[in-house]
């Protein structure tokens, strides 16, 4: 997991006063953090703001005690995924599967190839319709993947991770 | 003045314009930016989310390549910026995730390559008074909200980008522009970033309030340095008036648009037609330096 300490939040809330998403979560990061205190178990990672936090930071920068709240956030991401939780709204999970995949594939990020991914495993194929031609005509989105990466050590780097993770296990 | 040019994923889809405003203000005002054969993916949010080794390993084998070319290393993606900065802190603080990224790269990497966003080498090493006086036009009083969003400038003491709850480092362009940069609460509130295609509804209502304040205080247009947030202000404006009715149409524009605009830059150049919300009204407000005095 992370080295983070925990144990000296004294729940002060600062967290909760600056996160952009405090209001639309169930549990804002103080409420995480003292469920962690008290030894949750694996109901924690349903808390929808595993996978609502923006990773913005402002916690990690106003936490008095300077805990480094996003990483035990992203600490939690991974367990939910080990854990096989089942996928939140909007199914970030598989977002973060299908980019990685490209960037492994490609050494580079394939907009049109992940969006496409993502749509399909969510049904969401109507979503942003409206968008898409416009942003074709002004080539944000590039139609063919992204060419000129070392993709050799892009591979070399996921295959590496893959191995650490199964002699962890 | 040379760096090695690290233009990241978005210079090819969605923040295009980010980098062709970047490449042509450099060129404008004698900076070399040698783009790094090879480079990758930083990984961004999902590498991070996902394992902290490969969120190091990623942004580190771009600094391995920067450190073969003897550069300091040069971004305009305020989130490659900030996974290449925490690459560097992790290398250098945790031993044990250096070990794994050595083993992940096939050679050790000791974190020393500096790693700096464009807006800092315009203002520390080209400096303000250069940039001044290589101007042709002027914003002529524009009324700019300058938002820095999350990356930039969090978490400090890995990025040691600016003053992280008050930066000034894009009005201090604004200013040196001859446009208004305005005080407002929002500079480092988030846009809802990452969750701009899992969580839209999330990312509606972020950019919104930041939208809304940045009215509040006046805004001809915001100034931003970061493709997520670019896209999100920009591409959500059309979704806010769907939900909320609220028409901001309010330009949202790269610092870097801004400034190859009043160096005398031409707008195609700068990619000023890729923008969502037109900035027209913008380019309309330049005027002529000379004509000021």
């Amino acid at each position: 997991m992370t080295d983070v300490d925990m144990s000296v939040c004294f729940q002060c809330k600062k967290c909760d006063s600056g996160c952009p998403v405090s209001n639309l979560t169930g549990s804002p990061p103080s409420e995480i953090l003292r469920r962690l205190h008290l030894a949750a178990g694996n109901e924690l990672l349903t808390s929808d703001l595993v996978w609502m936090c923006v990773s913005c930071e402002t916690c990690f920068a106003r936490c008095p005690m300077g805990i480094d709240i996003p990483s035990v956030i992203d600490a939690l991401r991974g367990l939910a995924v080990e854990r096989k939780t089942p996928a939140p709204e909007g199914n970030m999970p598989l977002f973060n599967r299908v980019f990685l995949k490209t960037v492994k594939f490609f050494g580079r990020t394939y907009d049109l190839g992940m969006i496409v991914a993502h749509k399909i495993g969510t049904r969401t194929y109507m979503k942003d319709a409206d968008k898409f031609p416009v942003m074709l005509k002004k080539r944000k989105i590039a139609l063919l993947p992204p060419r000129g990466a070392d993709r050799k050590m892009a591979k070399r780097i996921f295959d590496s991770v893959r191995r650490k993770k199964e002699s962890q296990k | 003045m040379k760096y090695a040019y690290y233009p990241g994923c978005a210079s090819d889809s969605t923040a295009r314009e980010q980098h062709a405003s970047c490449v042509a203000v450099a060129r404008s005002l004698g900076i070399d930016l040698a783009e790094i054969a090879g480079w990758i993916c930083c990984g961004t949010t999902p590498a991070h989310q996902t394992d902290r080794v490969l969120a190091a390993s990623l942004p580190a084998a771009n600094l391995v390549r920067a450190q073969k070319m003897g550069l300091d290393i040069v971004v305009t993606c305020a989130a490659c910026y900030s996974m290449l900065k925490m690459a560097n802190y992790e290398v250098l603080h945790h031993p044990q995730v250096r070990e794994h990224v050595s083993e992940a790269l096939g050679q050790d990497y000791d974190g020393s390559v500096r790693v700096r966003h464009f807006v800092e080498v315009l203002l520390e090493d080209v400096e303000i008074d250069r940039i001044r006086k290589a101007l042709k036009h002027s914003l002529n009083g524009l009324k700019v909200a300058c938002y820095y969003g999350c990356l930039l400038v969090r978490p400090p003491e890995v990025n040691q980008f600016d003053d992280p709850e008050n930066p000034t480092s894009l009005d201090r362009l604004v200013t040196a522009m001859g446009g208004e940069s305005l005080d407002w609460p929002h500079k480092v509130e988030c846009c809802g970033g990452a969750l701009s295609l899992t969580r839209t509804d999330v990312v509606v209502k972020l950019s919104d309030a930041v939208l809304t304040m940045a009215r509040a205080a006046g805004a001809d247009c915001v100034a931003v340095a970061c493709p997520m947030c670019q896209i999100n202000l920009d591409l959500r404006q059309s979704d806010i008036k769907k939900e909320t009715g609220r028409d901001h149409n309010l330009p949202i524009i790269y610092i870097t648009q801004l400034l190859g605009l009043c160096l005398g830059i031409a707008a195609d150049e700068l990619g000023l037609e890729k923008l969502m919300v037109s900035p027209e009204s913008v380019v309309k407000r330049l005027t002529r330096v000379e004509e000021l005095v």
